[in-house]
């Protein structure tokens, strides 16, 4: 996803998110998990693990990884790359954090496919 | 003609920048000073071990009033600058003189950030950034009192130790989950509050001020969630900002800090800037070690060579006497790298290294931090450490030795340790009879000591106590370890809990010296569970180490909806809750309505956000949860039982109600199915339940450990009983033991095989004492597990857990 132009949206707190959790995000073209780790980062994958579309943002996260929910394949939070020996990739948007508020980049491109 | 250079500040920053100018036989400038503190130039860093009671203000001054004279330098104490000319090239200091440069370092610092909140600004709030916040605060601990440090980052605790050591009682508050966040993963985190707890100082973590409180001066602290702490003393540690409204308004590049290149010069060539003023590549600098690395390169540019600072990482040692703490670099997990974790339960050591690439990336070590500087070392270097991988953690002066000793723990524990609970024996005994009556078996101490002759969950533990009294002439067999984090088993990892008392995931991992810093998806649940299991009404449950299931009380299904199953008790329902089902499902469109097989009604389809307003109309109707998602007691099967049918023997249906409503909301290793037969012909199936009750015309036969799921097993007999209390009691009695030995997600009939049925009927029919304890043990986990979860969240419980984050409409783009 090269998308250069990104659509940022502001869609809430940091702390709205649980340490070692996550929380959705609807769009008109996908759902979006955001994951929050023990250490306050704050991650976005597309809310479908590629193997049977799983939402990923019901798994369980320990470091930055999430396990799936559905099937227990476990997922990189950073690049959504799945983790051997599954593979397959989700993925992955840009996130800013800015005085805990979370921005997220959305591909504009996406809508217009 | 000598070129003038004016400093502005006179911190360690510029401090360095001179020596490194003197050093070097520079001599071109004459140097002007301006420095805001009315001091000399002393060694910040070394503020802590003054405020201690360590170190006087003399032992840390780094040049004094003689060392200015001697190089010629003019230095103006208590004197800011207010205006940067920079057309003029002159600076005006607050007195409105004026002094002109050729060349310009700003070094203006930072300040502490002290957040507008009420009561920032009474008097007894201070912050720590020089020696007037010291003597402040040590005329405050001279009064005595209650001090509260808001901020547990390096300063803060520092502050803290130092007004713990000066007599104050001290509370520490913390935004963030883990204390020096910044610096430490959440296990180092952890164990350093653990560390400032045992020395009286109170910690608490995830505290957001709100106020300080009080007349004039401070009197408490008050937090958003209304928890209060009384003060006599509030110190702000809670960051730092750089100083940069000088630069700014000289109409230099200003970001978060004054902007600078690889050259440290600002926007405008003749002017430097150094030390925590400055953003360098993005990068703002609050410790000493960069702060001197742009020194050097501010000195080389002045004396004309070229130089180019090309930014730092960083290491953090804590100066708290008695608590070793030491980080450097990114310790963040992430993909393509990999941690190396130690554990030293007795030391109370933890070390971390991760790696990228087989190059060490960060280091966190607490308790031992000998090798911080050598795992540094190699991390400066990017060393490749593929050859030395096994034995890095073990640090530089690792000379060979055996592989981790697995008996350690046990070794460890203490005489007065329970390790057999069956039978209440301790280590001491244990140890005591191996030695004295020379036994060599586990048969030996079972036939001795009773240990181990019971359920069997602590022979794990005995053969490593025979082990280490034995050593190589007893072997024991490797028992498969819980989860990749650990070489413990279930077993053992359950025992353990108890005789040392750990109360949670944290502390189990570092006494029990797990391999990785916090868990996975297989250890977390498991864990969870068993403290819940050991601690009732004392552990905290831990959502995030929770099933998504269990974690939003409804069954996710294949689509990301979830399922939500009501509770009828022993499958009796009314017209009413019927009707309030219909309504439910009509109104929030479920597509599917199902029938189970536990005898229940199934609403499949229903979106998360819908949940807690579904249960809401559920509890409306007097319905609550029916535990059907969980590892918990689920449903109570029964036939109509002699109210209705021409064979019944007994109020089977009544025993099914009775039942369930005693033991609904129990946790347990995996999930737990009843059945009530009212006779023989057992229309509920009783005898494929983990426990089943036949009623017969002399009353009730228990059957238990059956199953009719993957694998099709029928029922043990436990035993006949006569009356109904002897029913709910012996299942009670069973179902507490399977609670308490049974490893997380074993059902009750691969734990009964495993530690043997006759083991089960023996502890439950033919030993009354320990079965009144079993009861009572249950008994007391129902009084706080009997709570319907749905009605808490209808009520707003957890509400974040059920909401969508955000909703985003399509965005309008222009053409």
């Amino acid at each position: 996803m090269n998308a250069p132009h990104r659509h940022w949206l502001d869609v809430g707190l940091v702390s709205d998110i649980p340490r070692r959790g996550a929380r959705r995000v609807e769009t008109p073209w996908m759902a979006i998990a955001l994951f929050r780790t023990m250490d306050d980062r704050v991650f976005a994958l597309e809310d479908r693990c590629p193997h049977r579309n799983g939402p990923l943002s019901q798994g369980i996260v320990h470091g930055a990884h999430v396990t799936c929910p559905l099937h227990n394949q476990v997922i990189g939070l950073e690049s959504g790359r799945v983790q051997a020996p599954d593979h397959g990739c989700v993925t992955s948007l840009p996130v800013k954090v800015t005085d805990g508020r979370i921005t997220l980049g959305l591909p504009l491109a996406i809508g217009a496919e | 003609m000598r070129e003038k250079l004016v400093i502005i500040g006179n911190g360690m920053a510029p401090g360095r920048v001179l020596d490194e100018l003197f050093d070097n036989g520079v001599d071109r400038y004459d140097i002007t000073i301006f420095n805001a503190e009315a001091r000399v130039n002393y060694d910040r860093i070394m503020l802590s071990p003054v405020l201690s009671g360590e170190k006087r203000f003399e032992d840390i001054i780094i040049h004094d009033d003689a060392w200015y004279a001697a190089h010629g330098i003019t230095l103006y104490k208590g004197k800011p600058v207010m205006a940067i000319h920079r057309a003029s090239k002159t600076v005006t200091a607050i007195d409105g003189s004026s002094v002109p440069y050729d060349k310009l370092l700003i070094a203006t610092g930072s300040r502490p950030i002290i957040p507008p909140m009420p009561g920032h600004d009474l008097v007894g709030v201070v912050s720590y950034r020089d020696l007037d916040d010291v003597d402040a605060m040590l005329a405050a601990a001279r009064r005595g009192g209650r001090a509260v440090v808001i901020g547990g980052g390096l300063l803060g605790l520092e502050a803290a130790a130092g007004l713990k050591e000066r007599g104050m009682q001290v509370t520490v508050l913390h935004l963030a989950a883990t204390l020096m966040e910044r610096q430490l993963d959440s296990a180092a985190g952890h164990l350093l509050a653990q560390a400032l707890r045992q020395r009286g100082i109170e910690v608490v973590t995830e505290a957001n001020t709100r106020a300080v409180l009080g007349d004039s001066h401070v009197q408490a602290v008050e937090l958003h969630d209304g928890r209060r702490f009384d003060a006599d003393l509030v110190v702000f540690a809670i960051g730092i900002r750089p100083n940069t409204s000088l630069a700014a308004a000289a109409d230099l590049d200003v970001a978060r800090g004054i902007v600078v290149g690889d050259d440290l010069r600002t926007s405008d060539a003749d002017i430097f800037a150094v030390g925590e003023c400055v953003e360098h590549r993005g990068q703002c600098y609050g410790l000493v070690a960069p702060l001197y690395e742009m020194a050097r390169v501010v000195a080389s540019e002045l004396a004309g060579n070229k130089a180019a600072y090309a930014g730092s990482q960083v290491s953090t040692k804590l100066k708290v006497t008695g608590i070793d703490v030491y980080s450097a670099g990114d310790f963040a997990d992430g993909e393509g790298r990999e941690e190396i974790v130690l554990r030293d339960a007795a030391r109370h050591t933890y070390k971390r290294l991760t790696l990228a690439d087989n190059r060490i990336v960060g280091v966190v070590l607490f308790g031992d931090t000998r090798d911080g500087a050598w795992f540094y070392q190699q991390m400066r270097e990017a060393r490749d450490v593929s050859d030395t991988r096994d034995t890095l953690i073990f640090g530089q002066h690792y000379a060979g030795g055996a592989a981790l000793d697995p008996t350690a723990a046990v070794a460890a524990l203490p005489d007065d340790a329970e390790i057999c609970g069956c039978n209440g024996v301790c280590k001491g005994k244990i140890v005591k009879a191996i030695a004295g009556q020379g036994l060599k078996t586990l048969n030996d101490v079972r036939a001795h000591t009773k240990a181990s002759s019971s359920c069997g969950s602590c022979t794990g533990l005995v053969e490593q106590l025979l082990k280490s009294q034995l050593g190589a002439a007893y072997s024991v067999d490797a028992v498969p370890a819980m989860c990749g984090c650990t070489r413990l088993g279930h077993d053992q990892v359950r025992r353990l809990i108890l005789a040392k008392e750990l109360k949670s995931i944290p502390d189990v991992m570092q006494s029990l010296e797990w391999t990785t810093s916090c868990g996975c998806a297989k250890c977390r649940p498991a864990l969870n569970y068993y403290l819940l299991a050991a601690w009732p009404g004392e552990y905290q449950d831990d959502a995030q180490s929770r099933y998504i299931n269990e974690r939003a009380h409804a069954n996710i299904q294949k689509d990301g909806t979830f399922s939500v199953v009501p509770r009828m008790w022993g499958g009796m329902t009314t017209p009413a809750e019927l009707r309030a089902i219909a309504d439910v499902a009509e109104r929030f469109a479920i597509p599917a309505v199902k029938v189970t097989g536990g005898q229940r009604i199934d609403l499949l389809g229903v979106r998360k956000q819908d949940l807690p307003a579904v249960w809401a109309e559920l509890n409306a109707a007097g319905m609550v949860s029916g535990h059907a998602y969980g590892k918990a007691l689920r449903t109570v099967k029964t036939c109509v039982g002699s109210d209705w049918c021409r064979f019944g023997t007994q109020d089977s249906t009544g025993l099914g109600i009775r039942l369930e409503k005693y033991l609904w909301g129990a946790w347990t290793p995996h999930k737990v199915k009843l059945a009530v037969s009212g006779c023989p012909r057992n229309c509920a199936e009783a005898t494929c339940k983990d426990f089943g009750v036949i009623c017969v015309d002399s009353g009730y036969e228990l059957h238990f450990a059956g199953a009719a799921g993957m694998h099709l097993k029928a029922t043990e007999i436990l035993c006949n009983v006569a009356t109904e209390d002897e029913v709910v009691e012996y299942c009670a009695a069973t179902l507490q033991l399977y609670r308490e030995q049974g490893h997380y997600l074993e059902r009750m009939y691969t734990w009964a095989a495993r530690v043997g049925v006759a083991t089960v009927r023996d502890t439950i029919v033919t030993r009354a004492d320990l079965r009144a304890a079993l009861v009572a043990r249950f008994d007391k986990a129902q009084h706080y597990a009997r709570h319907d979860p749905w009605a808490q969240r209808a009520h707003g419980r957890e509400n974040g857990e059920f909401r969508l984050m955000a909703r985003v409409a399509r965005p309008r783009v222009s053409a």
